[in-house]
């Protein structure tokens, strides 16, 4: 502990309760920093690639989580490091932005960080380091840019798309029938996308699962699906050219917000009140009638009487359906959601060409299908499984999937996979080392190092010689100036990654090399940690 | 210097080859404890619950085994779900599946030690579930067309099914009501329609299938205990004192005169809804909810049969049995659509008296009455037939049939090692694997049946290389030909039990790590 003593010799009191925290300092803190951060990037290092390994998480509550998905990891994983949490953070803001290579970015700063132990242990002062990185990232990203390729796709050719896709989704559990989930996922993403705008809205996907059945029957559905049933068992469960009235009022007696009473003290009044309460289920219901509805999607619930009135009225209708998926379907059926009776119009009503019921298995299951919709703009991927971590699990591969595609709407430059993007990156940034003066140069090349160790793990987790094949295909590369060569992962035969078509997003790389060397300078400049001791 | 902790106090985290471990003695250790209830001659469980009473199971059912096990272990916990997705899915192989799942993961284990890449494996075990699922669809038989021989196929389904269970004794009986039932549905999967009704008294043979629909309450004092040609009214309404709804209404009295006024209203009030209900020209009414002495009083005068508090699902039955709609409002008799029926009348089955509805408009609902010697062999008899239903309701819709005993097993298993003689690289070692632990189930049955496993499995694979119906006959011990015992399987089932299976062990063979959070502190009530 830092002391200090004024002239009587008695001591000064800096830190508040200073004995009862722990304090490390300069390379100390340095180095258990980057222990910390090098500790998660080892636990993801083995889920990178098409044959990365997946981890069980179990939850506080016993509930098990199986992912290979780097941002749910670690974002599950109950860290309590400080350093390990900025890695999280890391990995979440990867996902927030790009929506894949999570794993890629913490495996990448874990590199990093390595490299910077290396050159601390040289006496190199970390601000130098952190600088170096910084000039080193420049080059990279740069070098993306000059390796990239723009492709052409458009609403009928989505060939290209769906191959980057199954790039991504070649690393999880469903790569089983990747094709399928790709198509599903690029076909969603077009049906939504502005390609004029070039922009996705993702919450007009909606992603839904239900155990039971297998992957390949996993479907996208032009419309929205609701986990609902009709609120009358024998209201027709099957309605063709629905017009819906899409309600947030309950189909019970108003319920005013001021406080009052309605005072009975007469027999009259009971009854006219009673006469009123009867009319005025009644009108509610006929004004549904009225416009022209024929089918009404109620947020709230119904009271027997309403319900039974409906039914009696022939005018199908579902009761607590839950906001978003009111929103989604107001959008999909071109609807207008309408707070109160009053103002329902026949304008305001959405259209749906096909609503129906479908049931699942031996339970009760049903579900609620509106198809073919007024606008659709809307859809739904429909995910089945054989147990719920499959589900889940094939969830969050369907998310990574949705983001690539939105991000090659976005911007449609891609960059070869398998590696070979990092590799060409690390010998270009190699080769620029050489013309800065200064210590600066030491971090270049160690952060052209760190590049290396993504083919590096890609090559260990596929089994093969990981210093071996990527020195030979970094000679390929310089030998032949061809920046597409990569690790063959798959045992395909070859490792131009052109010709197997592993493609991911240029944006995604280049967010992927900026956030690492981000957090690594973020790290490297810590030289003081204090925190509360144990006890 | 020593690695920081990252995580917290409590957290633990197990790498590659323990993390691996752990998972395979989970499951093996799960698919153990089941194993011994696969087959005809499998073995029951008693399930003691640690909540009050210490309630006790009996069961057979791999799901319901399962579902009561507390488990700590995540690859354990994968294969329980499994179960459990199989039982809400298809009803059947819930043994199977989870028993299939174990035996993969025994022999990958195998594999891993004898340095295997586990995506290796799992990429072999893909092609082999391919073809074993090919194989399958091969050999199936579709007696769509000809409806005499499905409604035999669906016998035979059921009596297989039923085999294994506490109902094997009687189950040429049970296997004819299932049949019935499920018949009766007409292609629709909604079980709910078949109502099962379980009485202690008598045995189970005494059970039997009720074409008409039995309610278990009691007929109102004074009502007629039988009316024919009855039209009934299905209602969802309060028949108590029928509350105004209106939010903030209360009554203010002044005097005692006016309490009596008010009161005069309120049963003005309910006698003309009862008027009003009476009105519909009905015979028998029929409410969800409770109904009170007076209106009660006030149906019996008019001479109708009142049954109060019928749960939901019975009201929902007896709306789709007599093809009336439940009525909530009672203002326009001629608009609402009223149920049907032959005959009302009061039964007795045991010491119990029943609501009996027969000659009913529409002949989909129905009910099994089930009758035992105890509680505990009721609720075993109701998850066997429980099964049986969903089987042969599955198998309705998808009509294709397979035959059992072991039999898919033998094909697969050959078939699988057909292929893994042609596959070039590692991969054939864990092809070779997959028709192992396939014929892995055939050994458990004879085993579970105390037949000399090893001498029976050979016999049958060398059967079954000129490709004929054998399977093991477990009654005489022997090989068997599995279509002239009528031992016959859904199709349905038995590609969930692979397809599953093989996705669950998948799952669990990618796994190199597990990382487990501390455990929630709980406070303590005390």
């Amino acid at each position: 502990m830092a002391l200090a003593f004024d002239e009587y010799g008695r001591p000064f009191i800096i830190l508040k309760e200073q004995d009862q925290k722990t304090r490390l300092r300069g390379i100390e803190a340095q180095k258990a920093n980057i222990a910390a951060g090098k500790a998660v990037s080892r636990i993801l290092r083995t889920s990178l690639g098409p044959k990365g390994m997946d981890k069980i998480l179990q939850s506080p509550d016993g509930d098990v989580t199986i992912t290979n998905d780097g941002a749910t990891i670690l974002e599950q994983m109950d860290v309590d490091n400080q350093i390990a949490k900025l890695m999280v953070e890391l990995s979440r803001s990867q996902d927030y932005e790009i929506g894949d290579g999570t794993t890629g970015v913490v495996v990448m700063a874990g590199a990093l960080l390595e490299q910077a132990e290396r050159l601390l242990e040289r006496g190199i002062h970390p601000i130098r380091i952190a600088e170096g990185y910084e000039m080193a990232s420049k080059i990279a990203v740069e070098n993306l840019v000059h390796i990239s390729q723009k492709f052409d796709f458009g609403a009928t050719n989505i060939k290209p798309l769906v191959q980057t896709c199954m790039t991504t989704l070649s690393s999880k559990i469903v790569n089983r029938c990747k094709r399928h989930l790709a198509e599903i996922s690029v076909k969603a993403v077009i049906a939504v996308a502005d390609l004029e705008r070039k922009d996705v809205n993702l919450d007009m996907i909606k992603v839904e699962g239900k155990v039971g059945g297998k992957l390949e029957d996993t479907e996208l559905i032009y419309g929205i699906t609701v986990d609902k049933d009709m609120s009358h068992p024998q209201m027709p469960k099957q309605i063709e050219d629905a017009k819906i009235a899409i309600l947030t009022c309950p189909f019970e007696p108003p319920k005013p917000k001021t406080k009052h009473k309605v005072e009975i003290d007469t027999v009259e009044k009971f009854q006219t009140l009673r006469l009123q309460e009867q009319k005025y289920f009644d009108d509610m219901v006929q004004k549904c009638k009225d416009v022209g509805a024929t089918l009404v999607i109620c947020q709230w619930g119904f009271d027997d009487e309403a319900n039974h009135l409906l039914m009696n009225r022939n005018l199908p209708a579902v009761r607590w359906v839950g906001g978003v998926e009111l929103e989604l379907i107001a959008i999909a059926t071109g609807g207008r959601i309408v707070p109160r009776f009053q103002e329902l119009t026949p304008e305001k009503l959405g259209r749906a060409g096909m609503v129906r019921e479908k049931s699942f298995g031996t339970t009760k299951d049903k579900m609620l299908y509106i198809e073919h919709c007024a606008n659709s703009r809307a859809v739904t991927i429909f995910i089945r499984g054989g147990n719920k971590m499959m589900i889940e699990e094939t969830k969050r591969s369907i998310h990574d999937a949705l983001c690539v595609a939105r991000n090659l709407i976005r911007n449609n430059s891609i960059v070869y996979g398998g590696g070979s993007a990092e590799i060409s990156c690390s010998i270009a940034v190699e080769a620029a080392a050489d013309k800065y003066p200064g210590v600066e140069q030491y971090a270049i090349w160690a952060f052209a190092d760190a590049l290396d160790s993504v083919p590096m793990a890609l090559a260990e987790n596929s089994g093969l010689q990981p210093i071996e094949t990527l020195s030979a295909v970094k000679s390929q590369q310089i030998k032949e100036n061809n920046p597409h060569y990569g690790i063959d992962c798959n045992d395909v035969g070859t490792n131009d990654m052109r010709q197997q078509d592993v493609f991911e997003t240029l944006i995604g790389k280049q967010q992927q090399i900026l956030l690492a060397t981000q957090v690594v300078k973020m790290i490297l400049k810590i030289d003081d940690v204090i925190s509360p001791s144990e006890y | 210097m020593a690695i920081e902790k990252i995580f917290k106090d409590d957290a633990s985290e197990e790498k590659g080859e323990r993390a691996r471990m752990a998972s395979f003695v989970g499951a093996i250790a799960i698919t153990d404890l089941v194993k011994t209830t696969l087959g005809p001659k499998g073995m029951d469980k008693i399930l003691q619950s640690t909540g009050r009473g210490h309630g006790i199971t009996v069961t057979n059912d791999g799901a319901t085994i399962l579902k009561s096990l507390h488990i700590d272990n995540p690859a354990a916990k994968v294969l329980i779900d499994i179960s459990k997705v199989q039982d809400d899915e298809v009803g059947d192989g819930t043994t199977s599946v989870v028993v299939l799942a174990g035996e993969l993961l025994r022999e990958a284990e195998k594999l891993v030690a004898a340095k295997i890449h586990p995506m290796t494996i799992i990429s072999g075990y893909r092609m082999a579930a391919e073809c074993a699922r090919n194989a399958l669809l091969q050999r199936v038989v579709d007696n769509k067309e000809n409806a005499e021989k499905f409604k035999s196929d669906l016998m035979k389904i059921a009596m297989t099914t039923l085999s294994s269970k506490i109902l094997s004794q009687d189950k040429q009986h049970f296997a004819q009501l299932t049949v019935d039932a499920v018949m009766r549905l007409k292609g629709s999967t909604n079980l709910e329609a078949i109502q099962i009704i379980k009485k202690p008294g008598g045995s189970l043979k005494d059970s039997f299938l009720d074409e008409g629909f039995i309610l278990d309450k009691k007929i109102g004092l004074g009502q007629p205990k039988r009316i024919e040609n009855a039209k009934i009214l299905v209602a969802n309404t309060a028949m108590d004192t029928d509350k105004v709804k209106i939010y903030g209404a209360r009554v203010r009295v002044d005097s005692m005169s006016k309490v009596a006024e008010i009161e005069g209203a309120e049963k003005e009030k309910m006698r003309e809804k009862v008027q009003k209900i009476i009105a519909h020209g009905i015979n028998c009414f029929v409410n969800r909810q409770l109904i009170y002495n007076f209106p009660e009083e006030l149906f019996a005068d008019a001479g109708i049969l009142a049954i109060e508090h019928a749960d939901f699902d019975g009201i929902e039955r007896l709306a789709l049995v007599t093809g009336g709609e439940i009525a909530s409002t009672f203002d326009n008799p001629e608009s609402v659509k009223l149920g049907h029926c032959k005959l009302i009348e009061e039964i007795m089955i045991g010491e119990d008296k029943l609501i009996h509805f027969s000659g009913v408009e529409m002949g989909q609902a129905c009910t099994i009455v089930l009758r035992g010697a105890s509680h505990h062999v009721l609720d075993e008899a109701e998850r066997s037939l429980h099964d049986a239903l969903c089987v042969l309701s599955q198998t309705v819709n998808d009509t294709r049939v397979l035959l059992g005993g072991g039999w898919p097993e033998m094909v697969m298993a050959k078939e699988v090692d057909e292929l893994a003689r042609k596959t070039p690289g590692k991969k054939s070692h864990a092809i070779e694997a997959f028709s192992r632990a396939l014929v892995a189930i055939p050994t458990i049955i004879s085993d579970n049946a105390g037949l000399d496993s090893a001498d029976l499995v050979a016999q049958l694979r060398a059967a079954h290389h000129e490709g004929c119906n054998a399977g093991i006959d477990v009654i005489t011990g022997s090989v068997g030909d599995m279509a002239e015992l009528g031992i016959s399987e859904s199709f349905k089932v038995k590609q969930a039990v692979l397809l599953s299976a093989t996705e669950a062990a998948e799952m669990i063979l990618r796994v190199d790590e597990i990382i487990t959070c501390a455990p929630r502190q709980r406070e303590d009530r005390m």
